[in-house]
């Protein structure tokens, strides 16, 4: 069993908020290099177990492990810098500041020069290509300048991207990357996905079972909290407990 | 556009000449009053305006460095600097005192909690024999500057006072545009994105919440000698209170708002106190708070940078 290459692992992860479970004993295990999808009906869980991986929830029982280290007790920002790097549901830029500057400010970390309140700010623009470089290969570039407020929602979603993966992380966490997009932006942040998906792990929530279905290596679906079934896209979608679960009919009715 | 005129060199030329040639015009020490709050609300400002974080208990930095410089230049009879580096110092640990304990709570729980420790300092100050309790320190020696410069004349303390608050408004003009600076702005913009970005954000805000300390503690010891007095006026919440409506009404988040802000504030007090509207003075301080928030939410500052931004 050990035998197989695992990036992230849950064993039992259990989160219960004032006597309702929301996340029951699920264990998880991500292979690395895999783009694996959580999906499920509403209300199922899956973000719930997502800001558990990320520790912005205090699991209430059970243990995350990255790369066979325990993760549990270590805060948000630390887990960040160890390489696993989350997104948002609702994309998450710094509206305020410029495109460039949301990608620069995610390069700035490793300088080292975070605290340095003394210097000028000038110093950041060693950063600038690296920054522009990013951008260009989300197809931002020609909006670098531009302030983060005015871009669409789907390019939002790429400058999202870009940032991210300024940390170079080996493990990105996507919650819900084509939610509330139009269809045109879905095949454009679905194809960024795939390309940003070399050499690295993704573990993403998605609704759009196309995109799932295009992209996912391995899918788990919650129900309820807990884990209902696992395995390739094929799989899943064959299971008639999915389809109950998704449809709320029950699998013997839909047979007779 | 207006940001442009207010940062044009010409501009701050404009406004260093005028600095220079004021007290000629004008009563010197209500010039040094406007100076310290002027501080005193941009150091309120830098945690505000570009860290998002509301403390309701800074008073207790400004009266910490104000009765600290009072007690060792009337006690040892130091120079000025030393006096001064000595109060700036103690608000600065008290700063990382509120800091360690205040910046894990968030919004109003973090307002309330810097209040509850202000008042904690309040009660002390009043009990504490150092401070004169309620008569305050008085009759605080302005002692001379590097052992050389005799203050005691009003004329030369402003020019003092002056460059004590250019070098406090550089120095967050500094801050606000380093690489911390852009994290502050990061975290202030997006929270749980800066962290995400792998940035502890408890460290970044208790660094800009010991600097915010430091300038108030400095813009205290700074007041405490130009009045050569210190009372409890300033460690009361009031006094917290007043930072905030300086820096709301002058605009939070700009470079001179809170200047224009304690500027409004302490003419309006000058203008009422000993009149017959002495008494209404609280009453008239609510009304400019009320149209405040209700007509111009950015402020006196803001509001002329928009309709700079507007017709120009």
């Amino acid at each position: 069993m050990a035998t197989t290459d695992v990036i992230l692992e849950t064993r039992d992860l259990t989160k219960s908020f004032k006597g309702f479970t929301a996340v029951d004993k699920v264990n998880l295990s991500i292979q690395r290099g895999h783009i694996h999808a959580l999906i499920g009906p509403n209300g199922a869980g899956k973000t719930t177990v997502f800001n558990l991986l990320t520790k912005y929830l205090i699991p209430t029982s059970g243990q995350i492990l990255l790369n066979g280290k325990d993760i549990t007790p270590i805060e948000a920002s630390t887990i960040a810098r160890m390489g696993m790097v989350r997104s948002f549901q609702i994309s998450a830029v710094f509206p305020k500041l410029s495109v460039l500057e949301n990608v620069r400010v995610a390069l700035q970390r490793k300088e080292g020069n975070s605290f340095h309140f003394w210097k000028s700010d000038k110093v950041l623009n060693n950063l600038n290509e690296q920054a522009e470089r990013l951008l260009d290969s989300v197809g931002l570039l020609s909006f670098a300048h531009a302030k983060t407020l005015d871009l669409s929602y789907g390019r939002k979603r790429a400058l999202e991207l870009a940032t991210t993966l300024a940390l170079e992380p080996e493990m990105l966490l996507l919650d819900e990357p084509t939610q509330g997009m139009g269809h045109e932006d879905v095949g454009v942040v679905a194809d960024l996905i795939k390309k940003v998906s070399a050499n690295r792990t993704i573990l993403m929530v998605e609704h759009n079972l196309h995109v799932v279905s295009r992209l996912a290596d391995r899918i788990t679906v919650l129900q309820r909290g807990a884990v209902l079934t696992e395995g390739d896209y094929a799989t899943v979608s064959a299971d008639p407990r999915v389809k109950e679960a998704y449809l709320g009919i029950a699998a013997t009715e839909e047979a007779a | 556009m207006m940001t442009q005129f207010f940062q044009s060199r010409l501009f701050l030329l404009a406004a260093l000449v005028l600095a220079l040639i004021i007290p000629w015009l004008v009563y010197p020490v209500l010039l040094m009053k406007i100076l310290c709050f002027g501080l005193f609300a941009a150091a309120f400002n830098l945690l505000i305006g570009y860290a998002g974080m509301l403390s309701f208990g800074h008073a207790a930095f400004l009266s910490t460095g104000g009765y600290m410089t009072g007690y060792v230049m009337s006690e040892y009879g130091l120079t000025t600097e030393l006096g001064i580096l000595i109060g700036t110092a103690a608000s600065a640990l008290l700063g990382f005192v509120f800091g360690k304990l205040s910046v894990k709570r968030e919004g109003i729980y973090f307002a309330m909690v810097t209040l509850a420790l202000a008042q904690l300092v309040f009660f002390l100050y009043v009990q504490a024999p150092f401070t004169g309790g309620e008569n305050g320190l008085q009759g605080i020696p302005r002692g001379k500057l590097f052992g050389v410069v005799d203050l005691s004349n009003n004329m030369v303390m402003y020019y003092f006072v002056l460059a004590v608050f250019l070098a406090g408004y550089w120095f967050i003009h500094r801050t606000i545009h380093s690489p911390f600076g852009h994290v502050l702005k990061a975290i202030r913009e997006n929270e749980p994105r800066a962290i995400s970005l792998g940035y502890n954000v408890r460290h970044y805000k208790l660094m800009v919440f010991i600097i915010s300390a430091t300038l108030s503690g400095l813009a205290g010891s700074t007041k405490a000698l130009v009045f050569q007095l210190e009372s409890l006026t300033d460690a009361h919440w009031h006094m917290s209170g007043e930072v905030v409506l300086m820096t709301l009404l002058g605009g939070m988040g700009t470079v001179f708002g809170p200047l224009v802000g304690a500027s409004v504030i302490i003419g309006i007090q000058n203008l009422f106190s000993g009149g017959e509207l002495g008494s209404y003075i609280h009453i008239i301080m609510g009304v400019i708070f009320i149209v405040c928030v209700l007509l111009f939410r950015n402020g006196i500052v803001g509001e002329l940078n928009k309709v700079l931004k507007n017709n120009f």
